[in-house]
């Protein structure tokens, strides 16, 4: 396996997709090529980033504004 | 998100109530839950005033088919999926830009196949809440810089938490395409982030 391959396969081998004989050609790659660690590290990285991206507005909802909530109820009477 | 799960009573109580067509259930229902919508059409449309039209027909559509929500998810994960829906109808109507071509942001290989550009360590992220919205920042103008149907597979996927099947319905695409674009979406955003994120050499 190349690095090319390993990062094509990158995302079954996170969710699991892989099977055995794959998964140890998989780690294979990994305990021989530092790069391709820090490859996946940092795609891990990516995808954790992308999920806090709304975090904080999840935590502290915004209200909504008084004119919408008007719009919105004149919209289901019109 | 959670997914999955049942309603509560107090969903079922809501949705009783706008059955019988008590007023003051439908203003409820807008307060309780237009506020995380809005949030979910900002992120999607960028322009407030689409996000508070794409919020406005997301009501009025779930107050038309109320009597099929089954009581079998909670009602905000219900109505989210009828706002993110309303999202890409929006977006889809919108003055379609020639789509980038994904490859541009893809990482390159040599010929052996070995990363033209070698992935570097990144540094652990900050405990400083100031350094940690600009990340947030910086990861959402990122996402925007992705060519659309791969941005909106990956803002399905990983920001909405949708899952597979339920994207591959939204974009009208297989459930194999969602798979792939979402690989690719993530190794151009991780390119895009690389520069910013990786640790300085010593
Ligand atoms: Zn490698």
């Amino acid at each position: 396996m190349n690095c090319r391959e390993f990062v094509e396969f990158l995302m079954e081998y996170l969710d699991g997709g892989l099977n055995d004989a794959e998964r140890s050609v998989f780690e294979g790659h990994i305990d021989a090529c530092p790069q391709c660690v820090n490859y996946l590290d940092s795609y891990r990285e990516t995808v954790r980033l992308g999920q806090t991206v709304c975090e904080s507005e999840d935590q502290v909802p915004d209200s909504v504004p008084d004119d919408l909530v008007r719009a919105i109820l004149a919209a289901r009477n019109a | 998100m959670s997914d999955g799960a049942a309603s509560t009573t107090d969903d079922l109580a809501l949705i009783e109530r706008l059955r019988t067509g008590d007023d003051a259930a439908y203003e409820e229902m807008i307060r309780l839950h237009g506020g995380r919508m809005l949030a979910v059409a900002r992120r999607f449309l960028r322009v407030e005033e689409d996000a508070r039209d794409a919020v406005q027909e997301a009501f009025v559509s779930a107050f038309k088919s109320i009597d099929r929500f089954q009581g079998q998810a909670r009602l905000s994960t219900w109505l989210h999926r009828i706002v993110v829906n309303a999202c890409l109808m929006r977006l889809r109507t919108r003055r379609r830009k020639p789509e980038q071509s994904i490859e541009d942001l893809l990482p390159g290989y040599l010929e052996d196949g070995h990363l033209e550009r070698p992935a570097s360590p990144w540094r652990p992220e900050t405990a400083d809440p100031a350094e940690r919205s600009e990340l947030r920042k910086l990861v959402l103008e990122s996402i925007q810089q992705l060519p659309e149907g791969y941005r909106n597979v990956l803002m399905l996927r990983d920001i909405e938490d949708l899952d597979t099947e339920e994207t591959a319905e939204q974009m009208g695409i297989s459930p194999g395409a969602v798979k792939t674009r979402l690989h690719r979406a993530r190794q151009a955003l991780r390119e895009l982030l690389e520069p910013h994120l990786r640790e300085a050499v010593a």
